[in-house]
């Protein structure tokens, strides 16, 4: 197709995955609260519409008014570009992800996806890798003991539980061929999902996934009753709500991934007419998806948190050597088939 | 639209150079340290670029060895870097001019 | 005509980043150029069509090494460099010197060098091709980088561990 229609599709395709983004993440914090609360065995957010779906919006509207403060002391420049940083990197992973198939409206086709990259996989990782800065700049600009403990602690954890969040999906890797993400869900079609061939890989993953997005049980560096806020103790207003923006766009994103590395993204049943041939894989996604956000917010309100050091061994010690075992069974098992197959 | 590879290899030289003149001005344990990481980044540069030009993948290849050694020397460093200020609690190279404290 | 947008565009951060380095007094400014430069450098090897060294200079030297950089600056509470006193005579002979290099080297690599003209996307480094010359060309290579890479993560703790804490031993707790 032509340059033109090719950037006007490209723009509306990235519009509405930014604002389907932004929409699913703040809904993920009513999810939270309401989850959380029938947990508790409470009620949760009821009085602001029904069911309190409209609490997100409140809570918005709460975040444009309160005052912002600034506290004399900060390194202005960092402190300023650290949320802008982390909220940066935590949308733009949401680039490479495939919500369905090849979609026809009228004379132009496209997929559901804002762009497919050969590479798409290592772009979410390298997103990840380059979030660690919002964290470690906004610990060290804030100029305060709780911040910059909280700040170092954040990022040594994400930096830690990076590599086997890497290597737990070099596994899906080998059996699919491709780092493209579109190529890895087709090869789980007719239900060869990969949760079925890598289910060692998975459990590494949604473990190193969590560490990675600071959630529970992985949450010290924010831990209330440990160091106040930690790295977002002097952040208020508009730039507190883009850390927290940040964290649960990466947490979505994070679902994302794990359904399409394991889960088989949008392959389920389908059928029908062509509108709802191009629905249905889509409504598929987002089933699987909310299934593991539900899954997170479970997680964070069951188990207790982890200490730092029993964090740091946990994932050096037990969760690489993990991941690197299942690439080398992975790896003798697919080189074995390949070569009894010839 | 082609870019003639000379437009490469002059970038990657400015780097480079702006590496080595880091090098040899700054007074800051770690600055020095990143200008060595930013001369090895230019000479990425022309690995890449050379193997554009007479496609030979090895190029591309040898980039990984760089950047793996210059990770392994970076936390050596980073490490040394530690442990001097530990001793001498500055990191000023002026200043770390004497072998005994 | 992208290509040479591209080029520039990215070629003027690189550089930008480069000079701001040296510029900066703080070392947590020339950490962050630093990385900005690393970033342009990936999208450079972008267009030189090397798609998966992109991802690998993103994923490990702007966000591994360089935030191991930035940690050691926060951990060590780098401040302002002091500036060092400067000799006349290296600036007096320096800076023309630099600059008559540039020129001369400059003007040899633009017009005397045996380079050709690339297109964009000139050699396709994707992952099959390269993991096929990782693996099988160079194996011995890449074998004792890891030996390297090991012998680096054991000298970095060894220089970096306290000598009481290693006269304690191990704690025994959790």
């Amino acid at each position: 197709m032509s340059i033109p229609t090719f950037l006007i599709i490209s723009l509306i395709k990235s519009l509405a995955v930014i604002f389907v983004l932004m929409t699913a993440a703040a809904y993920s914090v009513w999810l939270e609260r309401k989850v959380s609360a029938h947990i508790q065995n409470r009620w949760g957010p009821t009085k602001v519409g029904p069911f309190g779906l409209l609490q997100p919006l409140a809570d918005g509207v709460k975040f444009i008014f309160k005052e912002d403060l600034v506290e004399a002391n900060v390194y202005k420049p960092l402190y300023i570009a650290a949320p802008i940083i982390a909220m940066m990197f935590a949308l733009t992973s949401i680039a490479v992800i495939p919500f369905g198939n090849w979609v026809e409206v009228g004379p132009w086709g496209t997929y559901l996806q804002v762009t497919d990259m050969n590479i798409g996989l290592l772009v979410i990782l390298g997103c990840t890798s380059m979030g660690v800065y919002g964290v470690a700049l906004a610990g060290w600009s804030s100029n305060s003991k709780y911040s910059l403990l909280g700040g170092l602690r954040a990022s040594a954890q994400m930096i830690s539980y990076e590599v086997s969040l890497g290597l737990a999906l070099v596994g899906v890797l080998i059996m699919a061929g491709s780092l493209s993400l579109r190529d890895i869900v087709e090869s789980q079609r007719h239900f060869h999902w990969n949760i079925f061939f890598q289910p060692v890989g998975f459990f590494v993953y949604l473990i190193s996934a969590y560490a990675e997005t600071n959630r529970a049980p992985f949450d010290l560096p924010e831990a209330e009753s440990e160091l106040v806020a930690g790295y977002h103790t002097e952040y208020s207003s508009m730039k507190f709500a883009m850390f927290f923006v940040a964290e649960y766009c990466s947490m979505v994103t994070v679902a994302c991934l794990a359904t399409l590395m394991f889960f088989g993204g949008w392959l389920g049943p389908v059928g029908g007419p062509p509108i709802l041939q191009a629905l249905l894989p889509v409504l598929w996604f987002c089933l699987k998806v909310f299934f593991f956000m539900f899954l997170y917010v479970w997680v964070r309100w069951t188990l207790p948190r982890f200490r730092y050091d029993q964090l740091m061994a946990f994932g050096w010690k037990i969760l690489l050597p993990l991941a690197v075992a299942n690439i080398v069974v992975t790896a003798l098992i697919v080189a074995w088939k390949a070569q009894h197959a010839l | 639209m082609m870019v003639p590879l000379s437009y490469y290899l002059l970038l990657s030289g400015f780097l480079f150079v702006c590496g080595v003149i880091g090098f040899l001005i700054k007074r800051n344990i770690i600055t020095i340290f990143m200008s060595i990481e930013l001369m090895l980044n230019g000479v990425n540069l022309s690995f890449v670029a050379f193997a554009a030009q007479w496609h030979v993948l090895s190029g591309q290849v040898f980039v990984f060895f760089v950047m793996v050694v210059a990770a392994a020397e970076a936390a050596v460093g980073l490490a040394i870097i530690i442990a001097v200020y530990r001793t001498r609690e500055t990191l000023n190279v002026d200043r770390v001019n004497l072998l005994k404290l | 005509m992208f290509h040479l947008i591209l080029f520039l565009f990215f070629g003027a951060i690189c550089v930008a980043g480069a000079v701001n380095l040296l510029v900066q007094s703080h070392p947590i400014n020339s950490a962050l150029s630093l990385v900005a430069v690393m970033g342009s450098l990936a999208v450079e090897y972008l267009l030189l069509g090397a798609e998966f060294l992109t991802a690998v200079q993103v994923i490990v030297y702007a966000g591994a090494i360089m935030v191991l950089f930035v940690i050691t600056i926060m951990l060590l509470n780098a401040g302002k460099e002091e500036g060092s006193g400067g000799s006349r005579v290296a600036i007096l002979l320096g800076i023309p010197g630099v600059l008559i290099a540039t020129l001369l080297v400059g003007w040899t690599v633009l017009f005397h060098s045996n380079t050709r003209a690339v297109p964009l996307g000139a050699l396709k480094g994707d992952p099959r091709a390269i993991a096929q010359l990782l693996f099988h060309d160079f194996l011995l290579p890449f074998e004792i980088t890891s030996v390297l890479i090991l012998i680096a993560i054991m000298g970095a703790v060894v220089l970096t561990s306290r000598p009481e804490a290693v006269a304690r031993g191990p704690r025994r707790d959790g």
